[in-house]
């Protein structure tokens, strides 16, 4: 087995953005298959969440029930999970939907006759409210932004596997 | 002259002045939201909340507590971050906060406090109440959505301005500031659309129409600036 950390990532309901700033770590991507290896993640071709995940960077609100059964999943087989990004943080802009009734929004969207995702089927159902993951489970660490900046996403990882605590401080937290 | 203590630093002060203005005068930082230079202090966002030693550790907001001689205040300790971030957690929660697409996203005074408190995530469940916008106006937008019922806007209009158009409408966590009890702000007959509410609003809740999100700068120390020329109305 090697040495180096077990990093999975995981997208519920965001705009990707978050994943997209991961992507431009861009060659620092090459310096950190030094440190970590990402070994689940929506650019890893792989179906089941393996067991043993060191960090867990999860983008998105939970918004399906599929998307909590992963979370929960995740939560069990990974040391410490990341809220990575606002929408995983405080709900952001899946969150707008939260005052409104969950039928009219998919009606708005569908209009009238079938409804994918008001009842479970071959698309998972819809939950009451778009929440952030710390409404579900234990959330070990934050990274705030809309997205996080590569060099907020960077020092994140580097702080965590170098000094074993990630430390963003004063801009590096700031949301938006 | 009064000597009190400062975090163990001894100052002095005027009769009269709050322990905010003399912690400002001495280059020392807390915390606040709902105080506004030139405008009269409310004490009402608890953001400022200082320990005073010699009155059992009593916690009262610095922004409107005059200071006594002997005072002996503490601005920073683990207890007093612990509790303005509470504070501040709250206030993220009780509206929606959406920071990305706000007009204010990077230069908000909210924001700025969870940069300055280190508050990377709230721990308390959300509200996410529905909430209106007020469009109706020509050259401004009000977005209760963003409001963190401050009153600066209140205070500036009526203290600064002397018009009398905001003032508050229902009562607790259902409190929105309201234009002349409640119409649309277009149709207002003592708004005189000076604009110093939306310069005094620490949010994104007021804005000028047509600014795109994170476009708009805010002036609040205007406010200071026109009571130095000119005493406020009251
Ligand atoms: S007013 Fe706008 S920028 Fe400020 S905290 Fe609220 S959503 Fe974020
Ligand atoms: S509109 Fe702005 S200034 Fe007025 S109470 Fe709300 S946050 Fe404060
Ligand atoms: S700044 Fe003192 S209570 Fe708001």
């Amino acid at each position: 087995m090697s040495s180096k950390v077990r990093v999975a990532t995981m997208w519920f309901s965001g705009c990707s953005g978050c994943h997209m700033a991961f992507l431009d770590l861009d060659e620092r991507l090459i310096e950190l298959r030094e440190l970590a290896e990402i070994v689940y993640s929506p650019i890893v071709d792989l179906k089941e969440i393996p067991n043993g995940i060191d960090v867990a960077l999860i983008e998105g609100t939970v918004n399906t029930t599929e998307q909590l059964e992963h979370l929960r999943e995740i939560r069990r087989k990974a040391k410490f999970v990341v809220a990575f990004g606002d929408c995983a943080i405080t709900g952001n802009v899946p969150s707008i939907r939260n005052p409104g009734p969950r039928d009219e929004m998919l009606q708005a969207v569908y209009g009238d006759g079938h409804l994918p995702g008001l009842k479970e089927g071959v698309v998972p159902a819809i939950l009451p409210d778009a929440l952030p993951l710390q409404a579900y489970v234990r959330v070990d660490y934050y990274i705030p932004g809309c997205p996080p900046d590569a060099d907020r996403i960077w020092k994140f990882i580097v702080t965590l596997i170098k000094e074993g605590e990630p430390r963003l401080e004063g801009e590096e937290i700031r949301f938006g | 002259m009064i000597t009190l203590k400062l975090d163990g630093q001894e100052v002095q002060a005027r009769k009269g002045q709050t322990i905010l203005e003399v912690a400002m005068e001495n280059g020392i930082r807390i915390p606040t939201l709902c105080y506004l230079e030139g405008l009269s202090p409310k004490g009402t966002c608890r953001l400022c909340l200082v320990e005073v030693t010699n009155w059992n550790g009593k916690l009262v907001p610095a922004c409107v507590t005059p200071v006594e001689e002997g005072l002996e205040v503490i601005t920073r300790s683990e207890r007093l971050d612990q509790i303005r971030r509470t504070i501040l957690e709250m206030l993220f929660l009780e509206r929606n906060h959406i920071c990305s697409f706000c007009v204010s996203n990077g230069h908000c005074e909210l924001q700025d406090l969870a940069v300055e408190l280190g508050m990377d995530h709230v721990t308390f469940p959300y509200r996410y109440p529905g909430l209106d916008m007020d469009l109706s106006h020509e050259g401004f937008g009000l977005d209760h959505n963003r409001c963190v019922v401050c009153s600066r806007c209140i205070r500036a209009c009526s203290e600064v301005e002397g018009a009398f158009t905001w003032g508050f409408q229902g009562r607790g966590v259902g409190t929105m500031v309201a234009i002349d009890l409640g119409v649309p702000w277009g149709l207002s007959e003592t708004c005189t659309s000076c604009g110093k509410c939306v310069q005094a609003c620490p949010t994104g809740a007021l804005f000028e129409k047509g600014v795109a999100t994170a476009a708009q700068l805010k002036s609040p120390e205007i406010i200071r600036e026109v009571t130095e020329r000119r005493p406020r109305v009251f």
